[in-house]
């Protein structure tokens, strides 16, 4: 059905980099090795990236793409009536910021999913005509009906899948909780969706449910966030389209070589957002296994990964891991990115070379834990265990302070009184808007950079 | 300004060896700046060692030395000294650390005796028997095959692993199957050349060699033999330790090679290979760092050097930092000598009168070296010194990761196999083993020079 290589033919595929952060020096029989591994795409689309990777690139074309609107049009969306208008104008939004030649289709999403435009299985190719015909259709949407989001997922892949482009995502928006299907039912869409499209999904006002959107936006490598005000979502469609519209290729994958006798004990990004991708591996040959890295356009981001390997003597060096980047093919081969970082492990009987921790990797760890904090905070919070509330989001406070996440610390400031920042020291805030701490738990995972 | 080359007229480049015109300030071939050509060093007078005091001649007459100046460069007569009264000078004018070699002849001592002299004159650099930086215990015996019995290996890709024996050999240097690195050339390395010989491991402890040496014999413009021995020690806490080494041993090891055959006096001749290796070792510090190379060392390329040209009669040493050179003569029962002195914080307070022996090697700056190659170096202070051995002997060139194990001339000689001036490579891997089985802390390498240099061919296989 894909065909890789093809789309490769039609699209600016940036140039990619792999740069490791570690520090390989183990004490005398110690194990664990952690390495940051920074991965940078540059160049797409313009004329460095025809000189870098000719092979990929044929001028005068951009990335092909298809996008579907997802919109919730459930019978809550008319309280206010503001929700479903807003809804509308942003949906207008997005389809303003339609790249000519993009396909595209918009979904009415209730306890089932309705083809609002163009209708009959079909996709629409994005000019001046079809965008205007699209937000005519908006009209047509209306409050009514029930939330079963994993229909909506399932009618946009089989949307997105009737072109072939490079590039397949959805923009999703829900206002309540996925009530007309089972948890089960949305996982199982999820899980064949996974891979085949990326979702952005956004929950508007306050009464959806944090891990439902936050679970669908990690499942297909989007992102994630409130938009509690109604009034703010035509802005923000509006920029998940252009960042839709910045991507040039799909499917990429961490491919991680390991020698024998190694474990991972874990992989994750940790920087635009704490993603957990340990248990998202698919083998690839001996000793190796592919990470799914999802779409790319011109950024940068920065993954964790840790390995356990057998303790060698002082002074023995090995590769602990070989990291590159690949985009698997149906067909079982790959088209290997050209980009490979090394992480190393080398015994050392210097204490001052081995005690050390490297600082990106030091950093890291304390913005993965302040997500976990975060969220073990309110989890807690809501279990109504103050105690143990406090002290999480203390610790939370403690970590968003030292690291500079200033976003964070004032996320967090609207949910507790600090009394002592450097020390944790906090109260839990006796009354607290909901907005706010819907803000906290989906913004949770959202991390800063070292400075390097 | 005495170094400008109006007033040290230079025949050729000692660079690229091109003819020069008087007062030429560049070398019109290859750019090289002449005003860095040193006027001659001060040449320490020659000293007999372990003998009699010379006479008036030098004992052996085979070589027919350029003839020496009668003045200071300066308009002065040149000191003259009796050989009894000055026991020898580096080129800066320091005294030699040891007093050993202008010992008049005499009875050999009992050892305990000897051993207690030892301690109570000079510098030293004594230590406790376990070293207390070395806190870990010993390691576990090596993956790699010993180094005696193997060939360096290539790591080219194809070869199959040491370590697992199992998976082949990536481009990257790693096994595809238990990512183990694997030996690098310069893990081992071994050379002899003609009748000289060295040996450098990366020890035990160490991931990677930062020594490196060079070894070679020439003849003099006469055709007497003349043997050759660099040794180098990368600064660890510098960037590209073992880049330093390399390039400074091969650039001192081509300057002396290249001075000898055209008669430059053997201690001219080191003094201007140092100089050679500090500007091999200065040129890579505007090099961009190998990728590999990530971690935060801010420093310049440094090294130590230690070097020693033997000939029929001659024995010269150079050195800047803290590898050393130990006179050790085939009668054991004569006593052996080191003839330098570190350029070690320690060295540097007890020689200053600062401190007590005591007191400085106490100090945990003891052992910071003052003297090095490099960049970053704040003056560099080649010493250089000549003695004329009256008996035969081998000359060990080596690391700190070999005297570390054998520190004073006593335990040298000791370590020394008997016959390593006919055997010098066989006996480079005994010191090499003998530092190996102290721990190998650190990277060994060792070079013998049997004293006098026998004639061509002579060496032995």
């Amino acid at each position: 059905m894909r065909s890789g290589m093809a789309n490769f033919s039609k699209s600016n595929v940036p140039q990619f980099a792999v740069d490791v952060y570690q520090n390989e020096y183990l004490p005398e029989g110690g194990r664990e090795v952690n390495a940051i591994v920074t991965v940078t795409a540059t160049g797409g689309g313009t004329v460095g990236s025809a000189v870098a990777a000719p092979h990929l690139y044929s001028p005068g074309q951009g990335p092909s793409a298809a996008v579907a609107l997802l919109v919730d049009c459930s019978g809550s969306m008319d309280y206010p009536p503001t929700k479903m208008r807003n809804a509308r104008d942003a949906t207008a939004a997005a389809i303003d910021t339609l790249r000519d030649g993009v396909h595209f289709t918009v979904v009415a999403g209730t306890h089932v999913a309705k083809e609002v435009y163009p209708g009959d299985g079909q996709l629409a190719v994005a000019d001046q005509t079809t965008r205007e015909r699209a937000k005519q259709a908006l009209r047509r949407l209306s409050a009514g009906g029930g939330t079963a989001i994993g229909t909506w997922l399932r009618l946009a892949d089989r949307l997105l899948s009737t072109a072939d482009v490079a590039i397949r995502h959805a923009i999703l928006l829900t206002d309540g909780r996925n009530e007309h299907e089972s948890p089960e039912g949305l996982g199982a869409a999820l899980d064949s969706c996974a891979g085949r499209f990326t979702c952005d999904a956004r929950g508007v006002g306050t009464d959806w449910e944090v891990k439902e959107v936050t679970g669908i936006a990690s499942a297909l490598l989007g992102t994630a966030d409130i938009v509690a005000d109604p009034a703010g979502l035509a802005g923000d469609f509006t920029r998940m389209m252009e960042t839709a519209m910045g991507k040039e290729v799909a499917d990429v994958a961490l491919r991680l070589w390991t020698p024998v006798g190694t474990t991972v004990r874990f992989v994750k990004q940790v920087a635009p957002t704490v993603e957990e991708l340990t248990g998202r591996r698919t083998e690839a040959g001996p000793r190796a296994g592919d990470y799914p890295l999802g779409s790319w356009g011109d950024e940068s981001r920065d993954y964790h990964v840790c390995v356990e390997v057998p303790a060698a003597g002082l002074g023995q060096e090995m590769l602990a891991a070989r990291a590159s980047l690949v985009i698997p093919e149906p067909d079982g081969s790959v088209q290997n990115l050209g980009a490979q970082g090394l992480v190393r492990a080398v015994w050392t009987d210097d204490m001052a070379a081995s005690t050390s921790i490297d600082p990106q990797v030091a950093h890291y760890t304390g913005q993965a834990e302040l997500a976990q904090a975060i969220q073990q905070g309110l989890d807690l919070r809501k279990a109504g265990d103050i105690d143990g509330a406090t002290a999480k989001l203390g610790r939370a406070v403690q970590l968003a302070g030292s690291s500079g996440n200033a976003d964070t610390a004032k996320l967090l400031s609207k949910v507790v009184d600090v009394v002592d920042a450097a020390a944790g020291t906090v109260r839990l805030k006796a009354k607290v808007e909901e907005a706010d701490e819907m803000t906290l738990e989906t913004r949770s995972t959202k991390t800063v950079r070292v400075k390097k | 300004m005495s170094q400008m080359p109006q007033q040290a007229p230079v025949s050729k480049c000692p660079s690229c060896e091109e003819p020069l015109e008087p007062g030429d300030r560049f070398c019109g071939a290859c750019g090289y700046d002449l005003s860095v050509v040193p006027a001659p060093p001060e040449d320490s007078p020659t000293v007999v060692m372990n003998g009699a005091a010379p006479g008036p001649g030098p004992a052996r007459d085979e070589v027919d030395w350029p003839t020496a100046r009668d003045s200071d460069g300066q308009g002065r007569p040149a000191p003259v000294h009796a050989a009894a009264e000055l026991p020898g000078t580096d080129s800066g004018g320091s005294p030699l650390p040891s007093q050993e070699p202008s010992a008049p002849e005499e009875p050999a001592r009992e050892p305990g005796r000897e051993s207690a002299q030892e301690h109570s004159s000079g510098v030293r650099l004594d230590r406790p028997a376990e070293p207390d930086e070395y806190p870990l215990q010993a390691p576990a015996p090596r993956s790699s095959p010993e180094p005696a019995a193997a060939a360096p290996a290539a790591g080219a890709g194809g070869k199959v692993c040491v370590a697992c024996r199992a998976g082949r050999v990536d481009r990257d240097g790693y096994c595809e199957n238990c990512g183990h690195a694997q030996p690098r050339e310069r893990d081992h390395m071994e050379q002899e050349s003609g009748p000289v010989a060295a040996v450098s491991d990366r020890g035990l402890r160490h991931h990677r060699n930062e020594d490196a040496f060079s070894v070679g014999c020439t003849a003099l413009p006469d055709g007497a033999p003349a043997t050759v021995a660099i040794v180098c020690d990368g600064v660890s806490s510098a960037t590209r330790p073992d880049d330093a080494s390399l390039a400074a041993s091969r650039a001192a090891g081509e300057s002396l090679l290249g001075a000898l055959p055209r008669g430059t006096h053997p201690q001219q001749a080191m003094h201007d290979a140092i100089l050679a290796a500090s500007h091999a070792v200065n040129a890579l510090a505007a090099e961009p760092a190998t990728a590999r190379e990530q971690a935060p060392h801010q420093n310049a390329p440094a090294c130590t050097l230690v070097g020693a040209v033997v000939t029929a009669g001659l024995l010269v040493v150079g050195w800047v930092g803290d590898s050393r050179v130990y006179w050790v003569p085939a009668d054991r029962a004569t006593p052996p000598a080191r003839l330098t002195e570190d350029d070690s914080w320690a060295a540097q307070m007890v020689a200053a009168g600062l401190m007590s022996e005591a007191e400085a090697y106490a100090d945990e700056r003891a052992h910071a070296i003052t003297g090095w190659l490099g960049a970053d170096a704040y003056e560099l202070e080649p010493h250089t010194a000549s003695f004329k051995p009256d008996r035969p002997g081998v000359v060990v060139v080596c690391t700190d990761g070999l005297w570390n194990y054998a520190e004073s001339a006593q335990e040298m000689a000791e370590a020394t196999p008997l016959d390593a001036a006919v055997r010098p490579l066989h006996s480079a891997r005994v010191l090499v083993g003998h530092a190996l089985d102290g721990g190998g802390h650190d990277n060994v390498t060792v070079a013998l020079l049997p004293f006098p240099a026998p004639p061509q061919g002579a060496g032995s296989a």
